[in-house]
């Protein structure tokens, strides 16, 4: 628990104290998570920190790279953009909530298959952002995923895999459609 | 002690589905990436872990005059507030600071004492309780400064280079020049000379710095870091803070990209050791993505190439001078020019290089040190020379070919750059070329098509490995090697797995702890060599013993067998001469009635097998750009990367590597600059909105050309590395292509479309 500071003594300025932490229940992968946060806990540091979903990762914290990929009501998101208290009643899936290990998602193991990452680190984000495409369902040419993927920066250049992995799957699921 | 032995099924000699080396083998590791299992160094969340924030120096130079830390350790939630002020005693002499990789010089010390080196100069380390209250703590500790004056603009430090001395290891000054280079050059029939520049560039790996240190009950520490190297961190933090090897474990299963920023110990792991040893509780430090331009960088480099040709199109006369900046108080050495000295025959060479002083951070090995910068002065001087001759630059390249190492006078252990030009041009369609500048287009798209090339060392480094093959036939290696996106964990798998004859399933590879036996650091392509070689020499020790056990088997037709005469393949022990003679791996500790089989060895390079020869890798580029010629913008659209690196361990990840180094040199060509304000001797870009980088949108058609290339010389594996032989020549391919599209030369990276107006 966080306490309210004393002031110090001695004339030294006291500065504005942190925001104390409350509860708040976040919906996270089907199940409810109950945290203590404080207000400014951002979303993608709740999970991390406070879940311990490390699945969804920093990669600049500002919104830029896109790493922090998660879906809050089958939308894409960066959740380093968001406070976790304003995602209280929301379906958040994080990348854990797509597949495991032994249980992965077409795009899960497209991305495998094609080799479509290096080091790991924006992959969670890449496949959170590509489900969130596919949620969509705006992208069909390769032209279109590369511009609606590009929000998710690969500093590996993974790039080439990333587009036929997700191709793969858009064909699939225009197929189904069908 | 012995069983009867199953009867093997017949198979031909030579044939298995044990043969992994070669094979696109998916990464092992996939399933832990793609579901965020795998674990980064922040995402250790330990029991009762403290959260430090790192505050940054706002000045250049100068010195801190006071920290009022009162006021922030009165805040709730905030632990301590660690600076110079409150630093304790430390090892003092610079040999503790002093890494594997550290170049000449004394390494920052960071809290050190009050003077400021360089802008963001780590100065203070806020501990608290949570990471909000921590980052609030750090964002409201007023520290005041005097200024001193600093300099941090290479362009002003043109005549004040010196030649470095001996540098870091693997750095190699120039040779001295051969022939005579300034008369050949005034009799030259066609000359050209130009300066070539590009501008400091930071590494930017996607997972930022960060140090996880768990604090044991007994004192001891594991420290999750983001490092290339853990036992290269483990000797830095143990000789600074006076530990034992057993007090202080690194560990680093997983490393989000490092491309040579996690060569050194960086300043986050320094400040998380001390903050958990001092508190004694877990501590965690994680860098912001603005600190991540706080330490290391290729640097800032101008080049002055000066070419001659003779009538017939050889190469009359080359000279190279090449000066970039480094820090004050350490001298960071690359090799940029030596390269020209051996990727064309020329008889007539002057190399220089020499670096100048900066108030900057000491620059660091940023994939394919030297000589992306090297190749890319080279490579677009190359296309100058063959333009200002009027020979097509491909077969300009092929007149001046090079079929020995001038530089050192040796032959090539292997060398099929020739073969690369010709693969590479017959995919790309260099014969549908039309040489003149401007003179293909589409509407008002100007096409352009440039080529360049490279070579790369091939080097192989002291490694261990040890190997654990028990009853239930599965076989677990381990050695303390790196995983930041090369394809390790899968090619060690791949070359266990068949020395053994063992199915990938059945193997499993360790890496990145200090409690598994000693690898080099993960850069210079040397891991596949390296790691490889110890890999295949632990598993075959195994292989001795599982014969040895399978001798004594009742009935063993390998009685009196050595283990040249077997092969292992398909789960079983061969007999080379009649292969239907076999016995099933996992009947033989069964049989032995031992639960565990174990080994542990090293693989050295064969220095003696070596000296006769130059090892190199070499590669070929060829780039289409497509340029608007009203605005100016440049696109890539195709590039064809053909690569002579030896063996290829794993057509899948080699080939990704080789994508993402052409990702790279896109890069490095049109984006990729860090901005330095001299002003404020602080870079300004520093955050991933403005230091750009390619987008899924910006790539396109990306051809790999593995081009066969044998070679029992560089090390048995036949392995001569693939992390950066293929950023070789891209950014010079596509600054060409820019050139036979536009009819500009642009001899200063990135080619913002301002160059092109």
């Amino acid at each position: 628990m966080i306490q309210q500071p004393t002031n110090t003594a001695g004339g030294a300025t006291s500065l504005p104290a942190p925001p104390s932490a409350g509860s708040v229940t976040l919906t996270i992968n089907g199940v409810q998570r109950h945290m203590q946060l404080a207000p400014w806990t951002t979303l993608l540091d709740a999970l991390r920190e406070y879940a311990d979903l490390t699945g969804t990762k920093k990669g600049c914290d500002h919104g830029q790279c896109g790493s922090c990929t998660v879906l809050v009501n089958g939308k894409r998101i960066n959740s380093c953009l968001t406070l976790a208290v304003m995602q209280e009643g929301n379906e958040i899936t994080t990348i854990e909530g797509l597949g495991q290990p032994e249980s992965l998602s077409p795009l899960q193991q497209a991305f495998i298959d094609h080799d479509a990452f290096q080091c790991g680190y924006c992959t969670p984000g890449q496949i959170c952002s590509a489900q969130g495409l596919l949620n969509e369902g705006r992208a069909h040419t390769e032209d279109e995923i590369r511009e609606l993927m590009s929000g998710n920066i690969c500093r590996c250049g993974a790039y080439v895999g990333i587009l036929a992995a997700v191709k793969e799957v858009v064909d699939k699921q225009s197929e189904i459609v069908k | 002690m012995s069983q009867l032995i199953t009867t093997p099924r017949l198979v031909e000699a030579g044939t298995s589905n044990t043969s992994h080396i070669g094979k696109p083998t998916s990464r092992v590791e996939g399933p832990a990436k793609v579901t965020g299992t795998a674990k980064y160094s922040a995402e250790f969340n330990v029991p009762d872990m403290l959260y430090g924030y790192v505050v940054t120096s706002p000045i250049t130079k100068g010195r801190i005059t006071k920290i009022n830390t009162e006021p922030v350790l009165a805040l709730a939630g905030v632990v301590q507030i660690f600076s110079h002020e409150n630093v304790p005693s430390l090892a003092w002499f610079d040999r503790s600071y002093k890494d594997d990789v550290a170049p000449g010089g004394s390494p920052f010390r960071p809290l050190h004492d009050n003077e400021i080196k360089f802008n963001m100069q780590p100065v203070a380390l806020v501990v608290a309780e949570t990471f909000e209250v921590a980052r609030y703590a750090a964002s409201v500790l007023e520290i005041e400064y005097a200024e001193d004056k600093f300099d941090t603009n290479i362009d002003l430090k043109r005549d004040e280079g010196h030649e470095p001395g001996s540098g870091k290891t693997g750095f190699m000054p120039p040779p001295p020049p051969r022939g005579n280079p300034n008369d050949a050059l005034k009799n030259a029939t066609h000359r050209i000379e130009g300066e070539y520049i590009h501008g400091a560039q930071h590494h930017n790996p996607m997972e930022m710095f960060a140090t996880t240190v768990e604090y044991h009950p007994d004192g001891k520490i594991t420290a999750y870091d983001k490092t290339q190297g853990v036992y290269n961190v483990q000797q830095y933090i143990t000789k600074i803070f006076g530990l034992s090897k057993d007090q202080a474990r690194v560990v680093n299963h997983y490393m989000g990209g490092g491309f040579g920023s996690g060569l050194r110990p960086q300043y986050q792991v320094f400040l998380a050791v001390l903050a958990a040893l001092e508190l004694k509780q877990s501590v965690r430090v994680s860098l912001t993505r603005q600190q991540m331009f706080s330490f290391g960088h290729r640097p800032h480099t101008l080049q002055y190439l000066k070419m001659g040709t003779n009538p017939d199109g050889t190469l009359a006369a080359l000279h190279h001078h090449a000066l970039h900046e480094t820090s004050r108080f350490e001298e960071y050495t690359e090799n940029v020019v030596n390269w020209s000295g051996m990727l064309y025959q020329c008889e007539n060479v002057k190399l220089g290089y020499q670096v100048a002083e900066l108030d900057v951070y000491t620059p660091l090995d940023m994939r394919a040190p030297g000589a992306a910068t090297g190749s890319f002065g080279l490579e677009v001087a190359m296309d100058e020379m063959a333009y200002a001759a009027g020979i097509d630059p491909l077969d300009f390249r092929i007149r001046n070919y090079a079929e020995q190492d001038q530089n050192m006078k040796k032959p090539f252990s292997s060398k099929k750059l020739r073969e690369c030009y010709h693969e590479g041009a017959t995919r790309f369609g260099w014969d549908k070329r039309t040489p003149e500048p401007r003179s293909m287009r589409e509407g008002n798209q100007l096409i352009g098509w440039g080529m360049a090339g490279g070579v790369w060392d091939a080097s192989m480094q002291k490694a261990a490995a040890k190997a654990t093959f028990t009853a239930d036939g599965k076989l677990l290696v381990q050695s303390a090697a790196g995983e930041n996106g090369t394809g390790t964990y899968t090619i060690m798998t791949q070359i266990a797995a068949e020395t053994l004859g063992l199915p990938i399933e059945a193997v499993t590879f360790e890496l990145g702890d200090t409690n598994m036996p000693e690898a080099p650091v993960q850069g210079g392509s040397w891991t596949a060599a390296s790691v490889g070689s110890a890999v295949k020499n632990v598993c075959t020790d195994i292989g001795e013993k599982l014969l040895k056990l399978a001798q004594k088997m009742e009935g063993s037709p390998l009685k009196g067998a050595s283990i040249d005469d077997v092969h292992f393949a398909d789960g079983q022990i061969r007999l080379s001469a009649n292969p239907s003679e076999a016995v099933v791996v996992r009947d033989i500790l069964a049989a032995s009635g031992e639960e565990k089989l174990e080994a542990e060895t090293s693989a050295m390079p064969n220095l003696i097998k070596q000296q006769p020869y130059s090892m190199h890798s070499h590669n070929a580029v060829f780039a289409e750009v497509r340029v608007d010629e009203d605005l100016g913008t440049v696109h890539v659209t195709r590039v064809v990367n053909a690569v002579a690196a030896g063996r290829i361990l794993n057509t899948k990840t080699a080939r990704s590597q080789v994508l993402g180094s052409v990702v790279w040199g896109i890069s490095m060509a049109l984006m990729e600059e860090t901005v330095m304000d001299h002003t404020f001797g602080r870079y300004m870009n520093h955050n991933y909105a403005e230091y750009h980088i390619p987008v899924n949108a910006d790539i396109h058609d990306i051809d790999v050309i593995f081009v066969e290339e044998e070679d029992d010389k560089v090390n048995p594996l036949g392995v001569k590395g693939i992390g950066e032989v293929g950023m070789l020549g891209v950014a010079a391919a596509i600054t060409n292509a820019v050139y036979h599209a536009t009819g500009k030369r642009v001899r200063e990276l990135p080619i913002y479309m301002d160059k092109l107006l």
